[in-house]
């Protein structure tokens, strides 16, 4: 019997599917990877301001290599548009956005999520001195909410979505909405609930690479833009 | 009394008093670096220094153009005591940057602040504040050792402010004063440091004429920068990528 293809989700259509959960009038901030993929797919019927860490408040999709500048970038260096409605602040005031919680959500990378809610994104290992934080623990304790944008599992075929989180953390209990290559996750404390899967994907496969209880939210579909 | 001309003749020179030991912010995230300075200071040979900076860049190669220089190269060079920055492992988990390779072998010290925390001890440092409270990092394996305290039923941690010698800060303009205009993102971190240094010293692709610029729309004023330097035609350079491409083009 033929095994029927089935494929994982593309960053793309990852960074898609996440977009469409901004709300009308939201200030949103991109983490570096994949994340910032998201200003290309914000949703035509919603104003949304996208805010980076170097201070602009108002920025808009990729620049083309020709429409690029070296000092409109995002917060991952990469070169961006700005808005009509855009303004620059210096760094200090652009965590002020944040950290006074004016970010309605922060969407980020990540290598592990707790079923607690609890976000790992700054450190691949316990025992290693150094890592990359940047922004991302601001973001992940002064946001009204946080989105992750991460593969469903390692390289090696681990799961990134756990009961806890192995690695050290970057906040506790703030992810409310997990997008992986097999679909879109709410953590629930004790597991996951699947609202969305990949196509061609069953319940069954997909718990089979996650690594907490996986539930089906009622009206579990297949991955919809829109 | 007409106001100090500040205008260095080159970045050897504005550099040159800069001791071992000395503490120096860094401006510059992705946009807004002052490469000509760096380099300077790297040509200059100071060394047990303590950097406090975003991230170091990569390095590895000083290579022939300004561009090539980055505090990265310092630290490759063993010219750095400590540093205090929000990134000492790259944003690429499979890469290995210089800080995380000296700091293992205990060679260097980092200090890993979020980048939020790192922009508010600077601002606080050039405000005359001491210390602040962030909700940022509580529960986190940084908070050991912090000070916790509640406010209005939540958690937040002390940081204390961040001072240094010397700022190295890259502004579009400057009038012979050191007042400053930034342009874009380019902005950054380099008004806080600005503000937050004994001595500021500023790289700038134009000088002007005191006067010249207005002044509801100055960025930094003049009485936080000692020193300016013009940054000659070849030194102005900026790398750039965008969408559907992605290979680095040098430009203004």
């Amino acid at each position: 019997m033929a095994t029927q293809e089935k494929t994982r989700l593309t960053r793309d259509l990852m960074a898609a599917r996440i977009a469409a959960e901004f709300q009308d009038g939201w200030i949103v901030n991109l983490g570096v990877g994949m994340p910032t993929m998201c200003s290309d797919f914000l949703p035509a019927d919603r104003f949304i301001v996208l805010h980076s860490e170097n201070g602009l408040i108002g920025y808009g999709r990729n620049a083309t290599v020709e429409e690029a500048t070296p000092y409109v970038v995002n917060a991952g260096t990469f070169p961006v548009l700005l808005q009509p409605f855009a303004s620059i602040v210096h760094h200090a005031d652009a965590f002020a956005v944040i950290r006074s919680g004016r970010l309605d959500v922060g969407v980020l990378g990540a290598y592990e999520v707790g079923a607690n809610g609890d976000l790992a994104n700054w450190k691949t290992s316990r025992e290693k001195k150094g890592g990359g934080i940047g922004g991302a623990m601001d973001i992940a304790a002064c946001a009204q909410r946080i989105f992750v944008l991460m593969e469903h599992t390692t390289r090696d075929g681990k799961p990134r979505l756990l009961e806890r989180c192995n690695l050290p953390i970057t906040a506790a209990g703030v992810v409310k909405l997990v997008m992986t290559d097999l679909g879109l996750f709410e953590p629930d404390g004790e597991g996951f609930t699947a609202r969305e899967l990949a196509p061609g994907f069953s319940l069954e496969e997909v718990q089979a690479l996650t690594g907490a209880p996986l539930r089906a939210a009622a009206g579990l579909r297949e991955v919809q833009i829109g | 009394m007409p106001a100090p001309n500040k205008r260095f003749a080159d970045f050897a020179s504005a550099v040159a008093d800069i001791p071992d030991g000395a503490t120096i912010m860094i401006g510059g995230f992705g946009a807004g670096t002052p490469h000509n300075l760096i380099k300077a200071l790297y040509e200059h040979g100071a060394r047990d220094l303590t950097l406090i900076l975003n991230a170091a860049g990569t390095g590895r190669d000083p290579g022939p153009g300004p561009a090539h220089v980055t505090p990265s190269t310092l630290i490759e060079a063993r010219r750095v005591r400590k540093a205090i920055m929000a990134f000492t492992a790259s944003t690429h988990p499979s890469r290995t940057t210089p800080v995380e390779e000296l700091q293992e072998a205990g060679e260097m010290e980092a200090e890993l602040v979020p980048q939020g925390t790192l922009a508010e001890r600077i601002r606080a440092g050039g405000a005359g504040i001491p210390a602040f409270y962030t909700p940022t990092a509580v529960g986190t394996e940084l908070a050991e050792g912090k000070e916790h305290r509640v406010f209005n039923g939540r958690t937040y941690l002390l940081y204390e402010a961040l001072t240094a010698d010397y700022a190295f800060v890259r502004a579009r303009n400057a009038d012979e004063f050191g007042n400053l205009v930034f342009r874009r993102a380019e902005r950054n971190f380099n008004p806080l440091m600005a503000m937050a240094a004994r001595c500021t010293i500023v790289e700038t692709e134009e000088i002007v004429p005191i006067g010249a610029l207005d002044p509801d729309h100055i960025h930094t004023p003049g009485i936080y920068v000692s020193r300016i330097v013009q940054i000659p035609p070849d030194g102005i350079f900026h790398i750039t990528r965008g969408a559907a491409g992605g290979a680095g083009q040098q430009g203004r």
